[in-house]
């Protein structure tokens, strides 16, 4: 993390961040947006996963993924947006190495849905409303590597599906983004459409970040955008270090510009990337290869109804419907097997007078391996808890005069010399009392008592 | 329509063309005269027409996700100018724009 605090500059409250985001997220699809080539690229050999339409060769026609396309449906139903009757994708035209068509298949002006929101937990755990501009669907791009001076280029994966969403700029510190990104990684594993690993680089983050006077409605008159921070971390670092730079520059009388900016981690600072005067025309234009999108409502409609409880939702039912803490329900509910796994223990639980609270508690301190341990097992262990182990030396005293009068025999034959047959005076101990007994401990009750 | 040098100098930075001053004059000419050509077509009243993207008439034309065989990392690397571990070699990039 920066070790540059705002100080002064936030301390006086004086102004607040506007922040936006753009996030893209890789769908794991088994094939690729517009051709049959696998998705499942990472860590493959280069250039093994390729055909003439993701190396864009000429005359090679894109075909669109039906998986895909529910994907992002899903994410933007997810999302609270309107699902776009009628979409287009377009072609984005700029010139990168990466990109072997000289344009992106993506989506501008008829986006597939539009107009969502989401409700993020900013610092202080308060609710914020995130609008949601626009989630649309789009391809990577190839990968390069710099290296001796000259870029490599691997089309491994060129053509996997991304999902773009765009917020509005809600946002107003850093950790209502950090939440976002979490949340929406959550979403994205309930929904099982995406592994959403961000050191994988499933999903990248580009901000919008200006700051303007406390009280001050109307959006600032520029925006840095940050972009090419290939960690969340980073982007993270870069954020803060953005709000604390532009409040700076405001206090000794700059006036901000429209720029590009990345984050150099050396320095923990961010730099110029590139200025408006050079920024991007990406002439967009209808894709004529590919044939518009009609949704109807009726597809839709399968659509949502195919969509699992989300993260949220359950979280939100297990605070309701079993009194869990809400820090426990998150973490409850990070991932649906062990949701899963805590529903079916409660249930099993139930038959045992074991209540949910005393579940979750166990599973979220004790943290079991899931694949592992059975949920009988843990209410057992809960049980054998609740009704509490005998701790009580007197009680624990009398239980070892009462096996050392009924067995006789045992205790002539501990005496004669043979110690081990103790053993058999501990497991009667065991049975009568349902195994609530520290066996080292009556050991030595029973060794001091025989003596 | 004419196309001024600072226009045909956007336009080629944006194709990624390097031009001569000499170039970049004749362009503006050349070009200006294709775009009066073109400039024809605005003629016709089209104010009651939808935009036409696609002649095919079709919509979700989708198909199902299922794999197929890649080319060969040999075949594809086969034409490039320059490779590299099985990689295309271009020239050094190292700032994403
Ligand atoms: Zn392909």
């Amino acid at each position: 993390m920066t070790s540059l605090s705002l100080g002064g500059y936030m301390s006086n409250q004086k102004y607040e961040p506007v922040i936006g985001l753009e996030m893209h997220v890789e769908l794991n699809t088994k094939s690729k947006m517009f051709c049959r080539c696998s998705a499942d690229y990472f860590g493959r050999e280069p250039n093994t996963h390729t055909c003439p339409i993701c190396l864009g060769l000429p005359g090679a026609l894109p075909y669109i993924n039906k998986v895909a396309i529910e994907d992002c449906i899903k994410i933007g139903l997810a999302l609270n947006c309107t699902v776009s009757e009628k979409s287009l994708f377009e072609r984005k035209n700029y010139f990168y190495p990466d990109l072997p068509k000289g344009y992106q298949i993506s989506q501008y002006r008829w986006p597939l849905c539009v107009n969502g929101w989401i409700e993020v937990d900013d610092g202080d755990g308060n609710k914020r409303k995130i609008r949601i501009n626009r989630v649309h669907q789009e391809e990577d791009t190839g990968k390069l590597t710099h290296s001796g001076g000259v870029t490599l280029i691997d089309f491994n994966r060129s053509g996997v599906p991304l999902v773009e969403i765009v917020t509005e700029p809600d946002f107003h510190d850093v950790d209502t983004v950090r939440n976002y990104a979490k949340k929406l990684q959550r979403l994205f594993r309930y929904l099982g459409v995406s592994n959403a690993d961000m050191e994988r680089g499933d999903m990248r983050l580009e901000a919008n970040v200006s700051v303007r006077p406390v009280g001050q409605k109307e959006l600032p008159g520029y925006r840095v955008e940050l972009k090419n921070i290939n960690s969340f971390r980073f982007m993270v670092a870069a954020i803060e270090y953005e709000i604390k730079r532009q409040i700076k520059e405001l206090e000794e009388g700059w006036t901000l510009k429209q720029e590009t900016r990345g984050w150099d981690e050396d320095k923990k600072s961010t730099y110029l990337q590139r200025s408006k005067e050079e920024a991007h025309d990406y002439r967009y234009f209808p894709e004529p290869d590919l044939p518009e999108i009609r949704m109807k409502s009726d597809e839709i409609g399968k659509i949502r109804k195919s969509l699992p409880e989300l993260s949220w939702d359950k979280q939100n039912r297990f605070i309701e419907e079993y009194g869990v803490k809400k820090s426990d329900a998150e973490i409850l509910t990070e991932l649906t097997e062990l949701a899963e796994f805590f529903e079916v223990t409660v249930e099993h639980g139930k038959k045992h007078g074991v209540d949910a609270k005393a579940v979750a508690n166990y599973i979220v301190n004790k943290k079991p391996n899931i694949s592992v341990v059975l949920p009988t097992q843990i209410i057992e262990e809960l049980k054998g808890k609740k009704v509490g182990v005998i701790e009580n030396m007197g009680e624990l005293g009398e239980l070892a005069d009462e096996v050392i009068s009924e067995n006789p025999a045992m205790v002539g034959v501990y005496k004669k010399g043979k110690v081990t047959v103790i053993q058999v005076l501990i497991g009667a101990i065991m049975r009568k009392t349902g195994g609530k007994v520290n066996p080292n401990k009556i050991r030595e009750i029973l060794k001091e008592k025989l003596r | 329509m004419k196309l001024t040098r600072d226009q045909v100098k956007h336009v080629a930075r944006l194709a990624d063309l390097p031009l001569t001053d000499e170039e970049e004059e004749k362009y503006s000419q050349t070009i200006s005269k294709i775009l009066d050509y073109v400039e024809q077509l605005n003629q016709v009243d089209t104010s009651d027409v939808e935009p036409t993207f696609n002649v095919t008439g079709q919509n979700n034309v989708f198909r199902e996700d299922t794999t197929d065989a890649c080319l060969s990392q040999e075949e594809v690397l086969s034409n490039a100018p320059k490779k590299k571990n099985d990689m295309f070699e271009t020239k050094g990039v190292f700032e994403k724009e």
